[in-house]
């Protein structure tokens, strides 16, 4: 490539975050630092009951237990876990009647967002649980959901009122001794969101929660437990973005997702942390857990995701394919730009007979961003008949960034048929010049050419998210071409 | 409308085109030919704006402005269209989007309202006429596995959407079969008129059988060693390039 197209493609690819600002609303926040008096306190300011504690405190101590992992393809930075805020919350956390009752900053940053509640609830039919701060801070819809049976809350809430399927399901799909990350999240997890949709209940609008950082140094702990019962249908969606800051902050989530016979569930992400900037200083470490299991037989777990934020991006979304003729799907755009990483995947571990798994990643790295693709595909013996199909695409801009794949296979039943592809591309000088010589500046050609490489994977969201998600992949990847 | 003065072109030092003299007016049609590798390519190439090569020498004019400080696109916008020797596959693009962002960007341009979904898909239908495509390949990516002939159909497809002021066509007939150049000539002729005006680069005089250009010129190494009219092609046809050696 030439040294200006270079230079174009690095201005194209240099643009500042677009979402940095920071909301000041009083925060009712812990003292830093973690150990079993903040885990007691954490349970306590939650008037939690007694299991709750007693699952915290384990976490807590197995957590203990473990060492940070250390990967071969991240450059993770020492992280202080005593130097940490685990419990913040919004001061003003009375429930509101109406949105004229809600504190107008509040209002004010969801509307730089682009997600103001109203027209949310107004136009798009769905069903908001913004969580702003650990503490669920405006739910809708909850009456029409409720005529269903389907219950949609934060965590806390079920907690309070649905005692009994938290305490069966919670840990069953991603237990707290899974990994670093879900222990930690396990013993101090703020909130999040709950949904139940009951036997032979299709949800009928998509259910959304918009996920926020926003306290000063408070790492954010999300839990999201998702059970679908028999014949049950139910898309999920979330979405984040969070203000600029100059400090590295954790974030640590766990999903989990249970599916009983012939149910499904299609779970859409767009993650739009702040990545850090320029020089890669800042940014969110987002190590997230998420894992579905199809418990039931002709149950199907669709994971989407959207990945263009966080300085450092850790997560598999995976199936665990249990029943019979089970389905998992996987489709995936990451984008990591100036010094972005990102090592994300899946695993999908075929159990029982006749299951499918579908795997599409199309990575996208820019500026000095490094992507890996990691995804297993486990067969065990008595899966017969199972079938995995994986397709792995790489796209470069610029010659500074890298892109790695790394699939494992493990495959225990002979009459498995896996099929992998795996490409890597890159924005061609020729195909830019092609598009500008046809009118298209090489901001929007660039834009044209990633949108039509990630289409697979955005054909997959709900319309509304792929429009945003759409935006998004231009705005983390695209600034002012001189 | 276009003005080339004395234009010198060099990549990494080498020197390709060496002092280039070319007017061109509205409604005419001027025809390039030359040997391969004497730096057809590279003029339109350079008309286009393409920035791999540098301009060492001259100047060129387009609508009485300095063409050479004219990013691309702009170039394009103001009505300057280059059919591609070797069009460029852009896979996940389809046509349809990839041609209407390209028309949008060039209404905005002159200051005029997007084309609406249903305007568009009617101006497509009209085009794809003239040149007989199929929806079958505009329904595709940009030129993604289309065969050597469709892709030189295919820009000239584009041409017709665009109604370029001044079209190059580098090499646009060659690969075609006996209909599709009779299609293509068709298209370029239904579009002609007393204000656009087209540049066609070829190493074949069966093309100008059917578009007849008002010149044609010969570039040999880099510089335009003769310029008359169109039976200058019929006697290059028959003797080579040889003979103008000196
Ligand atoms: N990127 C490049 N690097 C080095 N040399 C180049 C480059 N592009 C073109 N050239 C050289 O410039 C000269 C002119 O090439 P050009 O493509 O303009 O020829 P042409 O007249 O179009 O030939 P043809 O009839 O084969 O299409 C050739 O010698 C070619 O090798
Ligand atoms: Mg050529």
């Amino acid at each position: 490539m030439s040294a200006e197209q270079d230079q174009i493609l690095d201005q194209v690819t240099s643009n500042d975050y677009k979402y940095g600002f920071y909301t000041d609303i009083e925060v009712d926040a812990l003292p830093k630092g973690l150990n079993e008096d903040i885990i007691r306190m954490i349970s306590e300011k939650k008037s939690e009951p007694e299991f709750m504690l007693e699952f915290r405190l384990k976490a807590y101590r197995h957590w203990k237990t473990m060492k940070m992992p250390n990967w071969a393809h991240l450059k993770l930075p020492e992280i202080n876990y005593q130097d940490i805020i685990y419990y913040a919350a919004p001061k003003q956390r009375a429930t509101y009647n109406g949105l004229e009752e809600v504190d107008p900053e509040l209002l004010a940053t969801f509307e730089k967002l682009g997600i103001p509640l109203e027209e949310q609830k107004h136009l798009s039919g769905v069903a908001v649980d913004a969580v702003m701060d650990s503490v669920s801070v405006k739910t809708t819809f909850r009456e029409t959901l409720a005529e269903l049976g389907i219950i949609f809350c934060s965590f806390s809430e079920a907690v309070q009122e649905h005692p009994d399927l938290v305490k069966k399901y919670m840990g069953s799909v991603v237990p707290y001794t899974d990994n670093y990350f879900a222990a930690l999240n396990s013993a101090v997890f703020s909130d999040g969101s709950f949904c139940y949709i009951p036997k032979g209940v299709r949800c009928p609008m998509e259910l959304s929660t918009y996920f926020r950082i926003n306290a000063f140094n408070t790492g954010q702990f999300e839990r999201t437990l998702i059970i679908a019962d028999d014949d049950s249908y139910v898309s999920y969606l979330e979405g984040c973005t969070a203000p600029q800051r100059d400090e590295n902050r954790l974030h640590a989530a766990i999903v989990e997702i249970i599916n009983h016979d012939n149910a499904e569930v299609k779970y859409s992400t767009v993650q739009n942390w702040y990545p850090g900037n320029k020089e890669g200083k800042g940014g969110i470490f987002n190590f997230v857990t998420k894992r579905g299991i199809c418990k039931g037989d002709n149950s199907k777990i669709s994971w989407t995701q959207v990945e263009t934020g966080s300085a450092i991006t850790w997560k598999y979304p995976s199936c665990i394919l249990k029943g019979e003729n089970t389905i998992g799907e996987f489709y995936s755009v990451a984008v990591t730009n100036n010094h972005q990483q990102a090592d994300t995947g899946t695993k999908m571990i075929h159990i029982g007979k006749n299951s499918r798994s579908t795997i599409i990643s199309k990575g996208i790295s820019a500026g000095f961003g490094q992507n890996s693709y990691r995804g297993l595909v486990k067969v065990l013996k008595n899966a017969d008949n199972a079938r995995n199909f994986t397709q792995c695409d790489s796209l470069l801009l610029g010659d500074q960034c890298g892109a790695h794949t790394f699939p494992y296979l493990e495959i225990d039943n002979e009459s498995a048929i896996i099929e992998h592809e795996a490409t890597t591309s890159k924005i061609g000088e020729d195909q830019i010049f092609y598009c500008n010589q046809r009118g298209i500046n090489t901001e929007n050609a660039i834009g044209l050419i990633i949108n039509g490489y990630a289409k697979e994977v955005l054909n997959k969201l709900p319309m509304e998210f792929a429009v945003e998600a759409q935006k998004l992949l231009q705005i983390s990847l695209e600034g002012s071409v001189g | 409308m276009l003005e080339i003065k004395n234009l010198h072109v060099a990549i990494d030092g080498k020197e390709i085109l060496k002092g280039i003299d070319l007017s061109v007016k509205p409604g005419e049609v001027h025809a390039i030919m030359g040997p391969n590798g004497s730096g057809k390519s590279t003029l339109a190439a350079i008309l286009a704006g393409r920035n791999t090569f540098e301009v060492t020498k001259g100047s060129v004019k387009y609508l009485n402005e300095n063409l050479l400080d004219l990013a691309p696109e702009d170039r394009a916008r103001k009505g300057i269209f280059l059919g591609f020797q070797y069009p460029v596959e852009i896979p996940g693009v389809s046509m349809v989007n990839f041609m209407k962002t390209a028309i949008n960007e060039q209404r905005k341009f002159n200051n005029l309202e997007p084309l609406s979904a249903s305007d568009f898909l009617k101006l497509m239908r009209e085009k794809k006429e003239i040149v007989e495509i199929t929806s079958s390949l505009t329904n595709r990516s940009v030129n993604e596995g289309f065969s050597g002939g469709e892709k030189k159909k295919n820009e000239i497809f584009q041409m017709a959407i665009l109604e370029p002021r001044l079209a190059i066509l580098d090499e646009t007939d060659s690969g075609l079969d006996i209909d599709a150049l009779r299609i293509v000539a068709n298209g370029v002729n239904k579009l002609k008129n007393k204000d656009n005006a087209t540049i066609i680069i070829t190493h074949y005089q069966r093309l100008l059988e059917h578009i007849i250009p008002d010149f044609v010129h010969v570039l040999y190494k880099g510089k335009i060693v003769r310029s008359s009219s169109k039976e200058l092609a019929l006697e290059l046809e028959e003797k080579g390039y040889e003979w103008l050696k000196d």
